[in-house]
């Protein structure tokens, strides 16, 4: 298909430790067209980080990718050198970590940083750049940026430096970007305009995001499709209306009801019992089935893949049934 | 002696200015003014036995600054903060203070960076409860870290392990357990679950209100989720650049609030029943607190602003036990 600009096919990522291999993705694919947006949601220590991490070809060793294969514009990107990689890193992808200090630099202003990211993949003199580099600051909602891009990372509250963090992926322009809870220290209204900012590039530059948050809200108003993940695996994806509005997987059902709301007013929040498996102890069958209230016998036994139901797919032994109803329909 | 009825945390005019002026020398030759960073001003709340007091607003307001000088890491530049009955910025020998960080933890906004990345899990957690004989013994500190990894959700395996084999959500997880050690009263928590997932978020809000009724901790708790702060918080204080404008029981600030701010910040929530609604980002650019807007320091932004705003800073009213600072409030009665 050339019109994904990324695909992802049967991605697995593993980790040898002394008690064996682990699995810590398995099996994920995926694909995002230029100009869509694809949100990545799940259980803490699903994969989503080390998914984006085998995307960017920052896995952190000993974790390496075992199978399957990464295309960006029909081109493989999973086999390429380091740097090669980081090439295209920076140009073609831009990447927003999860730790907003760990890609900044503490030493250096972060005008500095802003200007010379610009210069190594633009052709474009310094003062140029650093034009460029405040107009991306006032985009990203910095208050008086022109007085604010001479200072150190560490004179910057949490949530600007999250957004300066995106002002460095933004810069050179990528094709994809690969944004991993980007507005999670910043407040509702920040918030609103940055993901206008990545709305507005995506509809404009037809850039294609994959947005990893567990901020439904902001999957709500940001994703065209939802990917949800659990214990290294892809269990359900589909537009996002649809996976919100009317989920399928018991564990996407147990995570729309754990979101605490405003409109109700509730003693304890419901929680979804247990904890999901670590690497060393994934069950066999359906990785969800020991927190699992419908689980039976087949659960156990074996795994479910993924099932097209009317618009997403899911993968859970229950839809194959109601999947097969609702195809009849 | 401290008596219940005294609050356990009073702050009253508490500043903080950084001065971020360019060198010496640029100022001489360059004719440039000194430049501060005006990130707190003047603010006055109490935190009660117990309570949980949310502090919310803006990216940059000042909320991580009012945090780091109530747990003594950041010194006023005027004004006062008690814990219980005490001023710590007077508190001058480090033992004098070790008394006091025990009793106060503080989880941070950035979870990765306060955890020391040569550590195992043990140790950091062991860390705070060796240091503070808060159990004796290599059995009873490992039993104890152990049962506060599991509090937090995460295994006993974890113990063995180094930050950077986590993932954020369970990074924070082990800040949580850290702060924890220590059976500390006050617990100042900076975006505690803001990494976290919905399903495991759920778990930590409930744990934190279990150990809330169970030991009678109080929590100053910093986040920019106005659902979180709904279901945990007692009283609610809104920051807006470095100003205290309302300070109120939760259900005033969700139902009856005071504040145009606080009226315009609940109008921001993100639309989850999806019904198309777009999120109007407030209007006016965000004013840069090196050098706020004159009078109210949200006149700029303020859908009623009058003459008398762009003049004089509102004062303070008490409104009850609660406040606000609003020139049209005052107007209204
Ligand atoms: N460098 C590493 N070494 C060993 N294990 C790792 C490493 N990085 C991640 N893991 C493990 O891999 C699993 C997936 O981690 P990942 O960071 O992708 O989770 P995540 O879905 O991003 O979670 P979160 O929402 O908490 O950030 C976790 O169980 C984590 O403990
Ligand atoms: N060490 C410092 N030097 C200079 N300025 C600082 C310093 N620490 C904080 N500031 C400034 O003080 C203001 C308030 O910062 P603070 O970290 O308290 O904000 P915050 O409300 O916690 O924001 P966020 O929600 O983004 O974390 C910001 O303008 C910030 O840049
Ligand atoms: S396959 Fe079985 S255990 Fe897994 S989610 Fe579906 S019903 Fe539950
Ligand atoms: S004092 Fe004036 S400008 Fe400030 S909030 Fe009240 S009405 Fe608005
Ligand atoms: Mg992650
Ligand atoms: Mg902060």
């Amino acid at each position: 298909m050339s019109e994904q600009l990324l695909d992802v096919q049967d991605l697995r990522v593993m980790l040898p430790t002394r008690k064996g291999l682990l699995t810590a993705v398995d099996g994920v694919s995926m694909s995002i067209a230029a100009g869509e947006v694809l949100g990545v949601v799940g259980e803490s220590g699903a994969g989503k980080s080390l998914t984006g991490a085998a995307i960017t070809g920052l896995l952190e060793p000993p974790l390496y990718i075992a199978n399957g294969k990464i295309e960006l514009e029909g081109k493989r990107i999973d086999n390429l050198s380091y740097s090669k990689m980081r090439r295209i890193r920076g140009k073609q992808i831009g990447a927003i970590f999860q730790d907003p200090l760990t890609s900044l630099n503490p030493l250096y202003s972060v005008g500095r940083q802003l200007v010379e990211t610009i210069t190594t993949h633009l052709p474009v003199s310094d003062a140029v750049a650093k034009r460029q580099a405040i107009d991306l600051l006032k985009e990203v909602g910095l208050p008086a940026a022109e007085a604010r891009i001479g200072h150190f990372p560490h004179q910057f509250s949490g949530g600007m430096r999250q957004r300066v963090v995106i002002a460095l992926a933004l810069c050179a322009n990528p094709r994809l970007i690969i944004a991993d809870e980007p507005t999670t220290a910043l407040d509702v209204s920040i918030q609103a305009q940055i993901i206008r900012l990545l709305k507005r590039l995506c509809r404009e530059h037809k850039t294609a995001v994959m947005l990893i948050t567990h901020d439904m809200g902001v999957i709500a108003e940001t994703a065209d499709r939802v990917a949800v993940m659990y214990a290294g695996r892809i269990v359900e994806v589909g537009p996002v209306k649809d996976v919100i509005k009317n989920p399928h997987h018991p564990y996407t059902v147990g995570l729309m009801n754990s979101i605490p709301s405003i409109a109700r007013e509730v003693e304890w929040l419901t929680q979804i019992d247990g904890a999901m498996p670590r690497l060393n102890d994934i069950p066999d069958g359906c990785a969800f089935h020991p927190r699992c209230p419908h689980a039976f016998e087949r659960c156990r036994r074996e795994r479910p893949n993924l099932i097209p139901m009317r618009n997403s797919q899911a993968a859970c032994w229950l839809c194959k049934k109601e999947g097969a109803d609702e195809q009849r329909q | 002696m401290s008596s219940d009825n005294k609050p356990l945390v009073r702050a009253r005019n508490l500043t903080r200015h950084f001065d971020v002026s360019p060198p010496f020398l640029n100022r001489v030759l360059e004719g440039k003014q000194r430049q501060f960073v005006k990130a707190v001003e003047n603010i006055d709340f109490d935190i009660a036995r117990g309570e949980t007091f949310a502090l919310v607003g803006e990216s940059g307001c000042g909320k991580t600054t009012v945090a780091r000088m109530l747990v003594g890491l950041e010194r006023p530049t005027s004004g006062s903060m008690e814990f219980d009955g005490t001023d710590i910025a007077l508190l001058k020998t480090r033992r004098e203070m070790r008394q006091y960080r025990r009793r106060m933890q503080m989880i941070f906004q950035d979870p990765y960076a306060s955890l020391n990345p040569r550590w195992r899990v043990m140790s950091i957690v062991a860390e705070p409860i060796r240091s503070f004989g808060t159990v004796k013994g290599n059995d009873a500190v490992r039993a104890r870290v152990f049962k506060l990894l599991r509090q937090v959700g995460l295994g006993e395996d974890d113990a063995y392990n180094y930050p950077h084999e986590f993932s954020g959500g369970q990074r924070q997880r082990i800040a949580i357990a850290r702060a924890l050690a220590t059976r500390p009263e006050f617990v100042v928590c900076d975006e505690p679950t803001s990494a976290l997932d919905v399903s495991v978020q759920a778990q930590i809000l409930n744990l934190m209100k279990r150990l809330q009724k169970e030991l009678g901790l109080s929590y100053l708790l910093i986040t920019h989720d106005l659902a979180v702060v709904h279901h945990i918080a007692s009283r609610v204080g809104v920051m807006y650049l470095g100003h205290l404008c309302e300070s109120a029981d939760t259900r005033t600030i969700f139902s009856a609030p005071r504040h145009p701010y606080t009226k315009l910040l609940l109008e921001t929530l993100p639309d989850l029943s999806m019904q198309g609604r777009q999120r109007v980002p407030m209007a006016g650019e965000v004013p840069s607190p090196m050098n706020p807007p004159s009078g109210c320091v949200f006149h700029p932004r303020c859908p009623y602003a009058m003459e008398i705003c762009k003049k004089k800073l509102p004062e303070r009213q008490n409104v009850g036990h609660e406040l606000v600072a609003c020139h049209a409030y005052q107007a209204e009665k």
